[in-house]
C-alpha cells in the first residue's frame, strides 16, 4: 500500500557565522492513510522545522516530501496546518475565521457558511458564530482553529502542539474532542507534542526524536484498542509505555547535558 | 467533614450537605442577614459621579482663566495692548464674523487643511503598507523616509509657494507634505508588527500574497494608521497656516499676518482663538472618524 506521506532523507541546515549548523538530520518517515501519528522529542529538536517543510513553507536542504506519491516540496496548500497559537484573526467573528480557508479558495460565502454551521453545532461551538475570538476561552478558540483547518478539506492535518497552551482539564476535554473528530473524518494526523500522556493516549504511532540536531530515534506503535477512555491513562500498560518513553527522552537529555 | 473511605495511601472526606445543618441555626443566619442591609458598591453610580466632577472641574478652570485674564487686563496688571482681553476679542470676532470675511477665511483654511490631511494620510498609508511586499524595497526606502521625517518640511514652504503659486493648492501641498511621512511611518510600523505565524497560517491555507495582504496585513495595520490621524490633523493645520503666512490672499493665517503688520493686536488674538477652536473641532472630527473606523473593523 502506498503511504499517504513519505518523507525521504529530509534534513535542514542553516549557515551562521560561516559554519553550517544542522537543525534536523536526515529523517525518513512513512505514514499510512488514516493514522494518528505523534512526534515527541526535546524542545528544539526540529519538530516544527519538519512541519514547516511538510507544509511547504520552508524548503528542506536535502530530501523530498511525497504526498500520495507526488512531490510537494515547497508547495503550500497540500496539508492543513494548525499551530499552538490559535491564530484567529481578531477582527473576524468565529464563523468568518472558520470559513477563511474556503474563502481563500474562492468558495462562495453562502456555501461556506452552510458547511461550517452544522460542524460548529456538532463540535461544541453552537451559538458562538457571531462572537469575536477574544470573547472565547482558550479551549474554544482551539476548537475554532481546528475546525478551520478541517474545513480546508485536506486529507493530511499537521497539528503543532495544539493544546500546549491549555490547562490540564481543558486539555483532557480537547483530546477526547480531537479523537472524536479524527474518528468522524478519518484524516491522517501528524501531531507534535511535549506531553507523553497525550502522545500515548491519542496515537497509533509515536516517533521519538533525539535532541538537536533532531533525528528519529525510535518508532513505537500503540496497540491499545480504540475507542480509548480517560481511565486507560492509568492502566498498567499505559504506565509501562510511559516509562519507556520517559527513558527514551531522558536518555536524550543526558546526552545533551554531556555535550554541554 | 467525615471520612468515608480510608485506604493505605489516601483518605476521602465527604463534605457535609445543607440538610445536615440544624433548622434553628439556619433561621439565625437568615435573621442576622436581614438586620443590616448589605453594602453593595454601585460601580456605575460612582463612575457617573466621577464623570460629573471632572466635567464641572474643567468648566471651572475655563471660567476662572477668562475671569483672571479679563480682570488683570482691566486693572492694568497685564498690558491690554499686548494681551488684549476676552471681551475685546469677543467684540472683534463678532465684528469680523458679521462684517469682515472671517467665515470665508475659516472655510479657506479648513478646506486646505482637510484636503491635505485626507490625501496625505491616504498616500502615506498606501506607501507604508506597500513596504510589506518586499523587504529589500522597504530596507532601501527606510533611511530616506526617516530623513524626510526629520527634515523640517515647513522650511520648504517658500519653494512650494513659488512652485504652486500663492493660491489654494500650495497650502494643500504643505498640509500634504506634513502628513504623508508620519502616516507612512505609522503604517510601516503596523506592517512590521504583523505576526509572521499569521502569515504562515494564511500560506498554509493556500493563500496568495495579495490575499495575505488584503485579509491580514491591511486590517492588522489599521490601528497604527488610525493612531496617526490625531497627530496628522494638527500637522496639516500647521502646514496650511504657514503656507498662508508666506503668501496668500485668504485664510485665517493670512488674517493674523495682516493684523500683525498693522499692529491690530486684537485681531491677532481673534485669529489665534479661531484657530484654536478650529483645531479642536477638527480633533473631535478625527476622534469620531477613529471610532467609526475601529467599529468597522470589529475592534474594541
Amino acid at each position: 500500500m502506498q503511504p499517504k506521506i513519505e518523507i525521504n532523507g529530509v534534513s535542514k541546515w542553516f549557515r551562521r557565522n560561516g559554519r553550517d549548523i544542522p537543525a534536523m538530520q536526515e529523517t525518513s518517515l512513512k505514514i499510512e492513510a488514516g493514522r494518528f501519528v505523534s512526534i515527541i522529542g526535546p524542545s528544539g529538536c526540529g519538530k516544527s522545522t519538519l512541519f514547516n517543510i511538510i507544509a511547504g513553507l520552508i524548503p528542506p536542504s536535502t530530501g523530498e516530501v511525497l504526498a500520495d506519491g507526488e512531490n510537494i516540496v515547497g508547495k503550500t496548500g497540500y496539508v492543513g496546518y494548525m499551530l499552538q497559537k490559535d491564530m484567529l484573526l481578531p477582527w473576524r467573528t468565529i464563523l468568518e475565521n472558520i470559513i477563511l480557508g474556503m474563502e481563500i479558495r474562492g468558495i462562495p460565502r453562502k456555501e461556506a457558511v452552510d458547511r461550517a454551521l452544522p460542524l460548529m453545532e456538532k463540535y461544541g461551538l453552537k451559538g458562538f458564530d457571531k462572537h469575536y475570538p477574544k470573547e472565547l476561552s482558550g479551549g474554544m478558540r482551539q476548537r475554532a482553529a481546528l475546525l478551520r483547518t478541517l474545513l480546508y478539506d485536506r486529507d493530511i492535518i499537521l497539528l503543532d502542539e495544539p493544546f500546549g497552551a491549555l490547562d490540564a482539564q481543558t486539555r483532557l476535554t480537547m483530546q477526547n474532542w480531537l479523537l472524536q473528530i479524527w474518528t468522524d473524518f478519518g484524516k491522517t494526523v501528524l501531531f507534535v507534542t511535549h506531553d507523553i500522556d497525550e502522545a500515548i493516549y491519542l496515537s497509533d504511532d509515536i516517533y521519538v526524536f533525539s535532541s538537536r540536531p533532531g533525528r528519529v530515534k525510535t518508532k513505537i506503535t500503540v496497540t491499545m484498542e480504540r475507542p480509548r477512555k480517560t481511565e486507560d491513562m492509568t492502566s498498567p500498560d499505559f504506565m509501562e509505555l510511559k516509562h519507556l518513553l520517559l527513558d527514551q527522552l531522558s536518555a536524550g537529555h543526558a546526552e545533551e547535558e554531556l555535550a554541554l | 467533614m467525615e471520612e468515608t473511605v480510608r485506604k493505605s495511601t489516601f483518605v476521602i472526606h465527604s463534605l457535609s450537605t445543607d440538610a445536615a445543618v440544624p433548622v434553628a441555626e439556619k433561621k439565625l443566619k437568615t435573621a442576622s442577614a436581614s438586620n443590616s442591609a448589605p453594602l453593595i458598591y454601585d460601580e456605575e453610580a460612582a463612575e457617573r459621579k466621577k464623570a460629573r466632577r471632572i466635567g464641572w472641574g474643567r468648566l471651572a478652570v475655563a471660567v476662572l482663566l477668562f475671569i483672571v485674564w479679563e480682570v488683570f487686563t482691566r486693572i492694568g496688571w497685564l498690558d491690554p495692548y499686548y494681551w488684549s482681553s476676552p471681551s475685546a476679542i469677543w467684540q472683534t470676532t463678532w465684528l469680523q464674523l458679521s462684517e469682515g470675511g472671517l467665515l470665508g477665511d475659516i472655510a479657506y483654511t479648513s478646506g486646505s487643511t482637510v484636503l491635505g490631511f485626507v490625501f496625505g494620510t491616504l498616500c502615506g498609508a498606501m506607501l507604508g503598507l506597500s513596504f510589506w511586499w518586499s523587504r529589500s524595497y522597504a530596507g532601501i526606502s527606510e533611511p530616506y523616509l526617516i530623513i524626510l521625517n526629520a527634515m523640517p518640511k515647513l522650511a520648504l514652504a517658500p519653494v512650494l509657494v513659488i512652485l504652486l503659486g500663492i493660491g489654494f493648492f500650495s497650502k494643500v501641498a504643505l498640509a500634504f507634505s506634513m502628513t504623508i511621512v508620519v502616516s507612512a511611518l505609522s503604517a510601516y510600523s503596523g506592517v512590521k508588527s504583523v505576526d509572521p505565524d499569521m502569515e504562515k497560517l494564511m500560506y498554509s491555507l493556500g493563500a496568495k500574497r495579495w490575499q495575505v495582504f488584503t485579509k491580514v496585513v491591511i486590517p492588522w495595520s489599521m490601528p497604527w494608521i488610525i493612531s496617526s490621524l490625531r497627530i496628522n490633523i494638527a500637522l496639516a493645520l500647521a502646514g496650511a497656516i504657514v503656507g498662508e503666512f508666506i503668501a496668500s490672499s485668504q485664510g485665517v493665517g493670512r488674517m493674523i499676518m495682516y493684523a500683525g503688520t498693522i499692529l491690530d493686536i486684537n485681531l491677532v488674538w481673534v485669529g489665534v482663538v479661531v484657530l484654536s477652536v478650529l483645531s479642536m473641532a477638527m480633533y473631535w472630527g478625527v476622534v469620531l472618524l477613529e471610532k467609526g473606523l475601529s467599529k468597522g473593523l470589529g475592534v474594541k
